[in-house]
């Protein structure tokens, strides 16, 4: 499947895809109104120290444990993709305490967030990729694991 | 064409399902549920009670989960005896339900010891089922005073739903701390607290002596007056139907890493089952919602004719209250690192080159990170463990396993 992926070598650590990420799950039109002077609940993040760093997010992992853990039955792979139904999530946060990768956290309400790709916002695709500005992040197939 | 029966329709239930049709996707499927309800998410029945769920966003599956995977379901119908002989299941109906492979999830049962005076008490509660939740959101009223024995996860988890809801809340356990099970006393002590600022009132280290029907009257000598009685002191795992049958029990029905029992043909997960805890080596039972599961997935597949392997389960918890969030996982042996602030505390336990365990409160961020070193049993010295320790995250690896990690597909 398409998965967002990122070159260490060239993130820049500027956390654009954060504001983008946020911005494009806010349901707002205009960016200042979204974020400025506001916390912001990105579902990816930078992570990394003076030498490396590079964006983390959902890895739609084949074989999901948050998804096997979830106590709301929340969490669900609609086809390749992991999904939430924060409408069901009531923010235990065990898939906090599962994921390997530290890809999900609570959103401004509390309940669970994670990254899905953008499908079903407004943007479309996922938006830290189209606004990352020295494309570290790229979204494409690279195959599935042996 | 096989015949599946699964006893039991919990979590390990639809794991046990969606197991088997990952193998087989024709032969019928049996499920027999002594409650009359679809599978539901048990751990939810105190966030109903607070209101943040409701009985429709508590369904586990879609509406139409049995249907889809072909599983018949005869609800409060209650398996009574197993015919290992003849491979059926004497029901409570007075049917013999045939099968060619069987998963006993049937969960565990609430503990009542003997307490004096107890059948007094008229307004006496469980809280493991959603028929329990349901039937103390009947008994209680603004004005009731509730008295709940247990201070473990279910005990509180009940506090906490009825939170808003009575005018008195009182939590009694005989342990000295509450969470006995997964906190020490500093880690106990502080969730004590921060219930205890809701307005939650605890005697621990003390327990009732007798009851009559509103009163406890503690060991301590202080009396305790109640409308409604909770009693959460413990679970048992449901083994009577497996150890009748001469099957290898313990304190769960014993399985191995393909959740097969002692007896060909039969499978065991989830509450009623005890399987390996990898963190310490030694089997236990662990009563969680993931290990359920995952249990349950395995023991569907292999019953299908699969080779599943179910090797990493651990304990761990996730618990929350009034915002105060605690996370456990794996065993608290060996060497300890520990961090403290006023409003958060990390306890790192780690014993030859591993992780063997840890206790989170107020930092929970990304502690999967932490999870998966126990149960991959990954070497500490194979990553950047002092920077692992100030916090998880994923820059620990080498950037060669982080590369395998994030490159590719999982």
């Amino acid at each position: 499947m398409k998965r967002v992926y990122v070159n260490e070598k060239w993130c820049l650590a500027c956390h654009l895809c954060e504001f983008n990420c946020a911005f494009a799950n806010s349901g707002l039109s205009d960016m200042v109104l979204a974020l400025k002077g506001k916390p912001i609940y990105p579902r990816i993040h930078v992570e990394g120290d003076e030498k490396i760093s590079y964006a983390v997010s959902c890895r739609h992992c084949e074989d999901p444990i948050c998804v096997k853990s979830c106590i709301a039955g929340a969490l669900s792979k609609d086809g390749e993709v992991i999904k939430i139904d924060k409408n069901k999530c009531v923010g235990c946060r065990t898939c906090i305490l599962v994921c390997p990768f530290g890809a999900l956290a609570p959103s401004a309400s509390g309940v669970m967030q994670k990254c899905e790709l953008c499908l079903e916002n407004s943007c479309g695709e996922p938006a830290c990729v189209k606004g990352c500005p020295n494309r570290a992040i790229v979204y494409e197939e690279r195959g599935e694991a042996e | 064409m096989k015949n599946y029966v699964i006893i039991g329709n919990g979590i390990a239930a639809a794991g046990c399902i969606e197991g088997i049709r990952s193998v087989d996707k024709e032969s019928p499927i049996t499920v027999v549920s002594e409650e009359k309800h679809e599978v539901y998410c048990r751990p939810l029945i105190s966030y109903y009670l607070e209101g943040k769920t409701d009985l429709d966003r508590m369904r586990y599956r879609g509406a139409d989960f049995y249907e889809k995977n072909g599983c018949s379901v005869l609800y409060g119908v209650k398996a009574e005896h197993i015919l290992a002989d003849t491979k059926e299941v004497a029901l409570s109906d007075g049917r013999k339900l045939p099968y060619d492979a069987l998963t006993l999830a049937a969960g565990s049962s609430p503990f009542v010891p003997p307490f004096a005076g107890l059948e007094l008490v008229k307004s006496r509660h469980s809280f493991m089922t959603l028929d329990d939740a349901l039937g103390l959101e009947q008994a209680i009223t603004p004005d009731s005073r509730v008295l709940i024995v247990g201070a473990g996860l279910i005990g509180l988890k009940c506090a906490e739903g009825l939170h808003g809801r009575v005018a008195e809340i009182t939590v009694c356990d005989l342990a000295d701390r509450v969470l006995s099970s997964i906190l020490d006393e500093e880690c106990a002590y502080r969730m004590q607290k921060c219930l205890e600022e809701q307005g939650i009132r605890f005697f621990l280290g003390d327990s009732a002596s007798r009851f009559d029907e509103h009163h406890a009257f503690m060991r301590s000598g202080a009396i305790v007056g109640f409308d409604v009685l909770v009693l959460a002191v413990g679970v048992r795992a449901n083994t009577g139907l497996f150890r009748e049958i001469g099957g290898n029990v313990n304190r769960g029905i014993l399985v191995d890493e393909r959740m097969q029992t002692s007896v060909p043909g039969i499978f065991a997960a989830g509450d009623c089952a005890e399987g390996l805890d990898i963190s310490c080596g030694t089997k236990r039972v662990l009563a969680i919602l993931p290990n359920a599961y995952m249990q349950g997935h395995a023991a569907g597949a292999n019953m299908a004719g699969g080779n599943e392997i179910f090797d990493k389960g651990i304990p761990m918890n996730s618990i929350g209250f009034f915002g105060l969030h605690a996370m456990t996982a794996g065993s608290y042996d060996g060497e300890v690192y520990e961090e403290k602030t006023e409003k958060s505390l990390k306890r790192l336990f780690t014993k030859d080159d591993r992780l063997l365990g840890f206790i989170l409160i107020g930092c929970e961020e990304r502690a999967g990170i932490y999870t998966s070193l126990i149960r991959e049993k990954t070497p500490l010295s194979s990553l950047n463990f002092d920077l692992l320790k100030k916090g998880a995250t994923t820059l620990a690896f080498s950037p060669e396993t982080r590369r395998k990690k994030f490159g590719g597909a999982v």
